[in-house]
Order: C-alpha cells, then sequence, then structure tokens
C-alpha cells in the first residue's frame, strides 16, 4: 500500500518497483482569459492536488459528479493536455513531464487512452484498419510482412473479425466501435490504459460485454487500468483500488473493499447512497446533497466539500484538511477523521 | 445469385427496389393523412370507454409503424398494457425496443408521415369521458397535451430553446393549454410558483435566465415544471435521468415522487436502468424489439423474472455489493427491425431455447393475476403441442 510519506512530501522520494503510477499533488489550472488583451482574470482549478499510486496489473477506478476533473486527471498524467501546473507524475519510476520529445514518442507507445463517445473518437474517413494500424506503423512496431497479421490478432483479441478492416466506422454498431477504440489502443502493446467512460454512452447487455472484454484482456495482457466513470456499480465491478474526486481533489481512495464497505468521507456517504439498487424492497437511507457543485473556478475556502456537508465544523470552512490514512491504504481528506 | 446473397446480407436495396417501396408507402401515409386531416370530426368517433376506470391510460394492442424507405419499421407492434391512476409504470429495455415510440403515440407526436399508429386503442381517461387518442382529432389533442398527458423529455440539455428565457419558455406552455382568461401577470405568477414547486430556490431570477446559464439538474427541473404547468393527470417521463449525476438523480427522483402525489397524477417512466425502475415504479413492463416480453408487478420482476430476456438484462448489469467474477452478457444482438422473424424475436440470443421455440411468436401467458409474459417456456403442458395455431 501506499506509504504515507509518500503522501505527505511532494519530494521525489523513493519509487516502489510494484507501483507503474506515482501521481503526486497534481495540479492543472486552466486560465480564464478576458477583458480586451485577453489578460489572464482567473484559474479553473480543475485538478487540484490529486495523490495516488497505481499498483502493476491493477485497475484504479476514478469516480465522481461530471465537472469534478476525473478526465483532466487522466489526460494530464498521459500530457494529453499541455503542461501540468504542479505535483509529479512518475510513470515506472521516470517523471512524464521531463521526457524529451523523442522520449515522449517512445513512452506513447506505453500509455494509451481509450476515449468516452466511441461515435466521435473514431475517424470518419479511414477504414478501421487504418484506424487500429496507424499508429502501430508510425512507431514501426512490427515489420512489413508481419503488420497483416498483426492487425488480425489485434482484431482478434477485441471481438472483430478480419473481414472488418476494410469498412468505415459509420458501418458499426455502438458496441463494436468502442472494441475498435479498444484494438487502437491496445495495437501498441501499452502497459497503462486510461479508460474514460468507456462503457457511459452503451446499452446495458453491450456495457457487459465490453467490461468482460476490458476484463479479459487485462488479464491476458497484465495491463494496468485508470477507469474513469460516473457509474459506481461499473466501477465496483471493474476496480482494485477506488479514488472518489470532488471539486477537483480526491477526497478519499483506497481498496475497493474498504471503500464500499466503509465510506468514510461525507460526500462518499452521499454519493454511495445515491445509487438505485434494483430491489424494490431494499431501504433507502438516502443522503440527498442540497444544491449543485460549486464552481472550480472560484472554489470554497478550507474543504471544498463544507458548503454541502451535513458535518459542517467552524474549522472545515477556514482550514484546508489534509489527507489522513484511517486504516491501512484507506486514505479521506476530512477533518472529521485527523484526530483533533 | 450474388446479388440476391449481398442483398440479405447486408440489407441493401437496389435504387429501383427502394422507388417502389417509397412509392406505396406515400400511398399508404397519404391515405392515412387525408383520414386524419379531415376538419369536424364527430365527437362519437373518438369517444370510447376505459375497460377498467381505475385506469388512467390503456394501451390496447398498439402498432406505430414507420413507412420508411427501406421498408417499414415496426417499432411498436401489439403492445398492450394499463397505466392505473395514481400508480407508476415503468418501461425498460434497450435502445431501438420501440420505448419512446410508445409515449409519443400517446402524445400524438409521432414523426408524421412516416410514422403513423396502424392498428390499436390507446384510451386516455379524462374523468368524466375518455377518448381514443389514435383517432383524435389534432385541434382536441391540442388541448388534451399539457392538460391531461405531458411528458418530461430525455435530454435537458438539448430541449429547452437555447434563444428564449426561461420564464418565457414555461409562460408559453400555460398560455397555450390553459391560458383562457388569465392575464400576463397571472401566468407570470404561476410560472413563478411552478418554479418554486421543483425547487427552484431563485425563481425570480431563474425566470430570467437563459438555458446555458443553469446545471444539467436545474434544467431538468425546468423541464418537469414545464411538463406540470397544467397539473396532468399522466406525466411521461422519458429517461428524465440519463444524462444526470447519480447525487442529482437522487433529487429528480424525489422531486417527481413528491410531485406524483401531490396533484395524484400518474407516471409513465421510461428508461434503461433497472435501479431507478425499482425505486420507482409500482409496475414493469419489459420491452424487446417492439414487443412486450414481461410485465407485472415490481416485486414479481425483480423477485421472480420469468423472461430470458428480463432475466438476462438483470444478470448484465453490474449491482453494489453484489460481486461476480464475469458479467452475464447477452449473446447477439436486436434483430433488424424491416426483416422481423417470425418466430420469438429473442430465440436467436436466448440460452434457454425449447424445440417449442420454433413455431410463432409466443403468445402472453399469465403467471398471475398481475404478471404476463410471452416465453414458450411458460406454456401450460396441452398448448405446447398446437404451436402452430398460434398467433401470426
Amino acid at each position: 500500500m501506499a506509504k504515507s510519506e509518500n503522501v505527505k512530501s511532494c519530494e521525489p522520494a523513493s519509487v516502489d518497483p510494484q507501483y507503474i503510477l506515482m501521481v503526486k499533488n497534481l495540479k492543472k489550472y486552466f486560465p480564464i482569459k478576458g477583458g480586451m488583451m485577453g489578460r489572464v482574470v482567473g484559474q479553473v482549478k480543475a485538478v487540484d492536488g490529486v495523490t495516488f499510486n497505481v499498483r502493476r496489473g491493477t485497475t484504479m477506478g476514478l469516480v465522481g459528479e461530471s465537472g469534478c476533473g476525473k478526465t483532466t486527471t487522466g489526460r494530464t498524467i498521459l500530457r494529453l493536455s499541455g503542461e501540468k501546473t504542479d505535483g509529479q507524475v512518475l510513470f515506472n519510476g521516470k517523471e512524464v513531464y521531463d521526457a524529451s520529445p523523442a522520449e515522449m514518442r517512445k513512452l506513447r507507445t506505453r500509455m494509451q487512452i481509450i476515449f468516452q463517445d466511441p461515435f466521435s473518437s473514431l475517424s470518419p474517413r479511414l477504414p478501421v484498419g487504418e484506424i487500429i494500424g496507424e499508429a502501430v506503423k508510425e512507431h514501426k512496431l512490427v515489420s512489413r510482412e508481419e503488420y497483416e497479421a498483426y492487425l488480425d490478432k489485434v482484431m482478434d483479441d477485441c471481438g472483430l473479425q478480419p473481414f472488418h478492416k476494410d469498412r468505415y466506422p459509420h458501418e458499426f454498431s455502438g458496441g463494436q466501435r468502442q472494441r475498435i477504440c479498444i484494438a487502437r489502443a491496445l495495437a501498441l502493446n501499452p502497459e497503462f490504459v486510461v479508460c474514460d467512460e468507456p462503457v457511459s454512452a452503451l446499452d446495458v447487455s453491450i456495457q457487459a460485454q465490453i467490461i468482460n472484454l476490458l476484463k479479459k484482456l487485462q488479464e491476458e495482457r497484465k495491463l494496468t487500468y485508470l477507469f474513469i466513470s460516473h457509474d459506481l456499480s461499473v466501477v465496483e465491478h471493474i476496480s482494485d483500488t477506488v479514488g472518489v474526486m470532488y471539486l477537483g481533489s480526491l477526497v478519499e481512495y483506497g481498496e475497493k473493499k474498504d471503500i464500499f464497505r466503509n465510506p468514510l468521507h461525507p460526500y462518499t456517504k452521499a454519493l454511495f447512497s445515491a445509487i438505485p439498487i434494483p430491489d424494490p424492497h431494499a431501504r433507502m437511507n438516502r443522503i440527498v446533497l442540497e444544491g449543485t457543485i460549486p464552481s472550480p473556478a472560484n472554489p470554497p475556502a478550507g474543504c471544498k466539500f463544507h458548503t454541502r456537508c451535513a458535518h459542517c465544523m467552524q474549522r472545515c470552512k477556514t482550514e484546508t484538511p489534509k489527507q489522513v490514512e484511517v486504516e491501512k491504504g484507506h486514505f479521506v481528506v476530512c477533518h472529521l477523521y485527523d484526530g483533533k | 445469385m450474388f446479388f440476391n446473397r449481398k442483398k440479405e446480407d447486408n440489407g441493401y436495396l437496389s435504387a429501383r427496389e427502394s422507388r417502389r417501396i417509397s412509392k406505396e408507402n406515400r400511398r399508404i401515409t397519404n391515405e392515412m393523412e387525408k383520414r386524419r386531416k379531415r376538419k369536424n370530426v364527430p365527437e362519437s368517433e373518438y369517444l370510447t370507454k376505459m375497460h377498467d376506470p381505475a385506469n388512467a391510460v390503456e394501451f390496447d394492442n398498439l402498432h406505430s409503424w414507420f413507412f420508411t424507405d427501406a421498408g417499414t419499421v415496426r417499432s411498436v407492434d401489439g403492445v398492450s398494457f394499463d397505466v392505473p391512476i395514481g400508480k407508476t409504470v415503468g418501461v425498460v429495455g434497450e435502445s431501438g425496443c420501440g420505448k419512446s415510440v410508445t409515449s409519443l403515440s400517446l402524445m400524438q407526436l409521432l414523426q408524421r408521415p412516416q410514422g403513423q399508429t396502424v392498428e390499436g386503442e390507446i384510451r386516455l381517461n379524462l374523468g368524466d369521458k375518455a377518448i381514443n387518442v389514435v383517432d383524435t382529432p389534432q385541434e382536441v389533442m391540442q388541448h388534451i397535451r399539457g392538460n391531461y398527458v405531458s411528458m418530461i423529455f430525455q435530454e435537458p440539455m438539448t430541449s429547452l430553446n437555447p434563444v428564449f428565457r426561461i420564464g418565457e419558455q414555461v409562460d408559453e406552455v400555460i398560455e397555450l393549454h390553459d391560458g383562457e382568461g388569465k392575464s400576463k401577470e397571472d401566468i407570470r405568477k404561476r410560472t413563478i410558483e411552478l418554479l418554486e414547486m421543483v425547487g427552484i430556490a431563485n425563481s425570480e431570477g431563474v425566470y430570467m435566465m437563459f438555458p446555458h446559464e443553469l446545471s444539467g439538474g436545474m434544467r431538468q427541473r425546468v423541464m418537469i415544471a414545464m411538463a406540470l404547468a397544467c397539473s396532468p393527470k399522466v406525466i411521461i417521463a422519458d429517461e428524465p435521468t440519463t444524462a444526470l449525476d447519480v447525487t442529482i438523480q437522487a433529487q429528480i427522483l424525489d422531486l417527481l415522487r413528491q410531485l406524483k402525489d401531490r396533484i395524484n397524477s400518474s407516471i409513465m417512466l421510461i428508461t434503461h436502468d433497472l435501479g431507478v425502475i425499482a425505486e420507482m415504479a409500482d409496475y414493469v413492463v419489459v420491452m424487446y424489439a417492439g414487443r412486450i416480453v414481461e410485465k407485472g408487478t415490481a416485486e414479481e420482476i425483480f423477485y421472480h423474472p420469468a423472461h430470458p430476456y428480463t432475466i438476462g438484462l438483470m444478470a448484465s448489469k453490474p449491482v453494489v455489493g453484489r460481486e461476480v467474477k464475469e458479467l452475464y452478457s447477452i449473446p447477439g444482438k436486436v434483430p433488424n427491425p424491416i426483416n422481423m422473424p417470425n418466430y420469438c424475436y429473442f430465440k436467436d440470443r436466448c440460452d434457454k431455447c425449447t424445440g417449442s421455440c420454433e413455431g410463432a411468436y409466443p403468445e402472453e401467458i399469465s403467471l398471475s393475476k398481475t404478471h404476463k409474459v410471452s416465453c414458450c417456456r411458460y406454456y401450460p403442458e396441452e398448448m405446447k403441442g398446437g404451436r402452430e395455431n398460434g398467433k401470426e
């Protein structure tokens, strides 16, 4: 489990080889431009101090409401949204943002992303074989003779037929398109894949197929996933560790078992109580959160959740809580648990 | 030989075939449109009687088809169920199974002239009398919509007009459907009252806002306010929470439940989320490829699902607190809506198939007074032999 000293300090601490990814105090602010000269008048704190580690071969689930910075976290880790503002992203022990362009190119084959919407993330003008194979050719992963066979193998692994190669994305259904997206990411044989809401645009029965496929591929290829989703039941099914985000910060993070059996943070509790359970007699002890998520451009002082929290104390409004390890490997950012 | 195969495999049509179909379609739809556009239709043509006065709506053998250039799509093909007064009926199914088309038929909002209700009755209880929505002329329907039936549309992000203020949009509903003898000021007051009722704190301020200034949850509340503007007897909620976060979803579901009790209306809740259905619905209708495969009370459907599709649907959804190694996934895909097979539509995807599935589409079998299922496995022994004489 994550060592608590890693969490507290931002210094390049000892690199533990069991972690494929270590994110420390990651921040990503987007400037708000205004006025006549396009001056920077403020910042949207999309990701504001996120710390977690992902063990090799496991799945880390990231949940939260829309606009809480889940997707930005995923993209910032992959260095897809410009420069970070602060913090560290260590991939296999090396800082991603320190890599030179040539190193970065190599690194790109090691870490991949599956995008949210399979309807808009595939080029309508390229046949499927081209979409999946483009990066393979670009990075010269296999020789020209082996290329076709390699492509067939990847497509077969993802449940696509070889004759699909010459078809265009519009000829496929949503589930099939998501398979193409998965094949495109896996064609580079990555170690780490960010899955950004891969099933939220799909029907329930198709969802199950894609989730099973992702799990099967993980076992076969020893993949590590960062699984971003707002669907808690899907996250519970697929993840080993879970992080709960609120307004750009990780409020709770730990093993799936601990988080789901024993949620600590008031926000996590409210979030979990809101999940509809398919059982008409299920008792609903629902904690209904009042109001909506505040603007990330102007987050509340102190604890960011204090405006909607039922357990809000005086010091929540002024003092920013620190990450506390409540039980082994179970971290929470809340004044209720820091023992004062 | 080659062309024949291509046609069957890919559903490609030759230009000539397509022309023939569209000509035929135009003939059919023109006839229907002509009938619909008659002036001064006598009331006797659409007045009817409820089979059970405790029902708000009765769908009876409803067929809503779309006459497209590629062939006739039978979106809704023989659907019958009741919505009792003061109850919530949940309609579940995958996308494209005809859930929304069923509800649009009730509002008479199908995309005409291609979309037509070709057969069946929808009986709507107006209190002292009942009408058959299918035969009701436009001008009467205009009065029915909003006052008796109204709809909360699927996407709050796109169903509000971005160039008008929230207040104007809600005002318009009241003015059109219930505006007789009301001054502008009265209508404005009613709108603000409605906005307060759906839990918008700053109602005076929101009245003057544009849709883009509101969050998804707030927009959905506005949509609900518009639907409730004239206290309808039946509210159709078409995926009211699909685009929303779980915490906001909980707020909206709570609100719907409270409001339903306050104005004692019925809700027809359309969704693909079984969790939402379990929480809200008294009765559940499971649809597949334009037909009802199973219906019953929420307890019956969730505790004793009978149809293999219902069972599969429940098993394929991960549930918090229930650990499974691998999710069940229903094999195959929904049959092509233009060329429906003449046997059970689910047969090709069913893992509980028996020999008797070969025959015609299965009839509805009663498992209890309220629980009905369309599956050969539940046929009583004496019926299994004579399957050929079944429906269709």
